[in-house]
């Protein structure tokens, strides 16, 4: 299992003539991705890498029943192919350009809210779900199938987690970048909510940065809703301070945006938060230990119990039974 | 990008805010023949790229023409903040009644622009916040159908009692949210908004950041960047297409990605080194952007080791081998060299750097650590000598 993207999932590539789209398109369908189909204005009825182009993303959805789009077009477009891709009956975009103007996200992001679609970035890396589909640009060559999450505001630097777990042997379900930017479609408590309820996750890694108050609100939220196991990392402790918003940055956010207030938050949870991104498998692989065996302890406890339950039925007396706090 | 109050106040004054009489000067002289034209008390307000500039000194009250050409000798040139003072802007001195806060910000959170105001303007806003939020008062608008003039006035009257006051704030948040979506701004500030004995509303100062993202369509708010005010070695970062922030330490670091350059120089200093800058190269492998970032490392003096940190995604480990060797050979640098590549074309990149004399690291705890054992030594011959 995985969330967001699956081996069903069928893609087109909006931008894919360009530099970055064609080399990209070309990758996630190397990687197993069902890549249907591609949009550019103007190269309608071409090929590129042996991918149908198309002029309008409609066209596209037609044509190849694509659920999918992956976003490669510059930034003065990208806002506008988010809408169209919208209009077409696309449920699910991954937007990867960065340098879209932030007030342009405000407008956008309400409207792909409203049509009930999902958004992920922009400025993002996308989404991998390991031997299934990859929409995006991370490497596919880091990634190993198995029972983590992964979600990131970063890049490069969730790749860096990602490799670190592949090499402890920590597989992963779906790796998630959210991406960088203040306004974003998809946030950490989105993530974590798929994460919760996903099956195959048994427990999530969140990488998070200064800037913002997301993190806080993500520690308040699996605080109160998660069951499965959380470890963070937080990048930026280093990082000069004075590199907000003047005033209202720190009024309106509540929180200082600052690295140690975030692990500070997310301690206070429970959330360990590794110093290094290669101490976060030793601290998932002991938290998933600690789970386990609470988990064994209440699958002990009830057999115990039901193991009584029938004991009191076969001699038809009426016991009370008396619970282990 | 931030600009200057009085290029803020040019765009307040443009849409109809009403701003104080003022001018811009470079030298004493200017200072002294622009009091001269005012023929009153004047402002001396430094034009810098930072908060705190009253507090800091760089804003100054200038009864007569004799006192601004003291107060214009003192502020042009001194260091505020870290920054030098290019620019002073004069500016006619106003009889205050009260001062209020106005500002409208992006909010990730709320994913909307706030709009924030408070009776309890001025300088000491911040603790305001902090300490009587109550005093604050904030309003999340709706960016698709924007500011009806029903909320600007409820907003105004959270500031005043009087109707004609409370019309003009309204009129003032108004056009400042016109402004906020005009400019591609993240924040537009006034601090103070200012009510004289005269019964006018005044901005007394100007804020504005705009969203770099939206530069490409704002020639001419891009054009009031004044490169003068900024970090040299930024400017270049910035013309070479990295990212670039300036730090005290002797590890000059080279990374790509904001968020692994982040965490680099977090190890570093977990290590127990201490990181000389922030440098994020972005997603494209260009050797020359490789070079670039060397040459602005390499040109503060206490760097003592260089750490480049590449994790392969879009980025290839090959190209920026290339760009490794080409800068080695242009650059000829001194100082000891550690390099990390992993991901994308990493083989390749290790048979271009075999012929280099680079110390190699394996994982990223694993590079930081040599680099600063590296920047140790170099310490250690350099007491030597």
């Amino acid at each position: 299992m995985s969330i967001l993207i699956n081996k069903k999932t069928k893609v087109i590539v909006q931008g894919i003539t360009g530099r970055d789209g064609s080399f990209h398109a070309e990758q996630m369908k190397k990687y197993g991705t069902d890549v249907v189909g591609g949009v550019t204005p103007g190269k309608g009825g071409t090929k590129v890498n042996g991918i149908p182009v198309f002029n309008t993303v409609a066209e596209a959805v037609k044509k190849t029943k694509a659920n999918t789009s992956v976003i490669y077009v510059p930034p003065a477009f990208a806002v506008d192919a988010v809408y169209e891709a919208v209009d077409a009956g696309i449920s699910l975009i991954v937007c990867i350009t960065e340098g879209v103007p932030a007030n342009d996200m405000l407008k956008a992001y309400y409207y792909v809210k409203e049509k009930g679609v999902r958004l992920v970035g922009p400025n993002c890396p996308g989404i991998i779900s390991p031997d299934q589909s990859k929409v995006g640009i991370m490497p596919g060559n880091i990634v190993l199938k198995g029972p983590i999450g992964v979600v990131s505001r970063s890049g490069t630097l969730t790749y860096e987690a990602i490799w670190a777990l592949t090499c402890a042997g920590l597989g992963q379900t779906t790796c998630i970048g959210i991406g960088g930017d203040q306004i974003i479609g998809t946030n950490f408590i989105d993530t974590l909510e798929l994460f919760e309820a996903d099956k195959a996750t048994r427990g999530v890694v969140m990488i998070g940065e200064i800037g913002g108050n997301d993190e806080e609100e993500a520690a308040e939220f699996i605080r109160k809703k998660m069951t499965k196991p959380v470890v963070g990392f937080i990048a930026g402790r280093m990082a000069p301070p004075g590199k907000r918003m003047g005033h209202a940055g720190a009024i309106i956010s509540g929180g200082s945006g600052l690295a140690k207030d975030k692990i500070e938050a997310l301690n206070r949870v429970g959330i360990p938060v590794a110093a290094s991104p290669t101490e976060l498998p030793a601290l998932m692989k002991e938290k998933l230990e600690k789970a386990k065996k609470a988990r064994s302890k209440i699958e002990k406890r009830s057999t115990k119990k039901s193991t009584r339950k029938a004991k009191t039925k076969s001699v038809g007396k009426k016991i009370k039974v008396r619970r282990k706090k | 990008m931030k600009i200057h109050e009085y290029q803020a106040k040019e765009i307040f004054a443009g849409a109809g805010i009403p701003v104080p009489e003022g001018q811009v000067a470079t030298t004493t002289a200017e200072v002294v023949e622009i009091a001269e034209s005012f023929g009153k008390p004047v402002m001396i307000k430094a034009q810098v790229h930072v908060g705190g500039r009253g507090k800091a000194g760089g804003i100054k009250y200038a009864e007569n023409v004799e006192a601004a050409r003291v107060w214009a000798q003192k502020i042009l040139g001194m260091d505020l903040k870290d920054l030098k003072v290019n620019k002073v802007l004069i500016t006619e001195a106003l009889d205050i009644l009260t001062e209020a806060y106005v500002g409208i910000v992006i909010d990730r959170a709320s994913k909307a622009p706030v709009i924030m105001v408070s009776p309890a303007g001025g300088i000491d806003i911040e603790e305001v916040a902090a300490e009587t939020p109550e005093k604050i008062f904030k309003l999340a608008v709706d960016p698709i159908h924007g500011l009806r003039a029903y909320q600007a006035r409820d907003l105004a009257s959270e500031l005043y009692k009087d109707i004609g006051l409370i019309r003009q704030a309204a009129n003032i948040i108004m056009k400042l949210y016109e402004i906020y979506w005009k400019i591609d701004a993240s924040l537009v500030e006034i601090n103070p908004l200012i009510t004289t004995p005269d019964g006018k509303v005044i901005a007394l100062d100007a804020k504005i950041n705009i969203d770099d993202n939206g530069l490409f369509r704002q020639k001419d708010i891009a054009a009031m960047r004044d490169i003068e005010s900024e970090e040299p070695a930024e400017v270049e970062a910035r013309e070479g297409d990295l990212s670039f922030v300036k730090l005290s330490g002797n590890i000059g670091c080279c990374v790509n990605g904001a968020g692994l350059a982040m965490a680099t120089m977090d190890l570093v200093k977990h290590y127990g080194g201490d990181p000389a800058n922030f440098l994020d190269i972005g997603g494209s492998s260009n050797p020359q952007k490789v070079i670039t970032a060397m040459r602005i490392i390499m040109r503060e003096p206490n760097v003592r080791a260089i750490l480049i940190n590449i994790f392969g995604g879009i980025t290839r480990c090959d190209d920026v081998a290339n760009g490794i060797v080409m800068a080695c050979e242009e650059l000829k640098p001194e100082i000891p060299i550690v390099v990390r590549l992993t991901g994308t074309n990493e083989k390749e990149a290790k048979k271009i750097l075999k012929s280099t004399n680079l110390e190699y690291g394996d994982t990223l705890d694993d590079v930081v650590k040599k680099a600063i054992k590296l920047a140790e030594l170099e310490y250690a011959e350099a007491g030597r000598i």
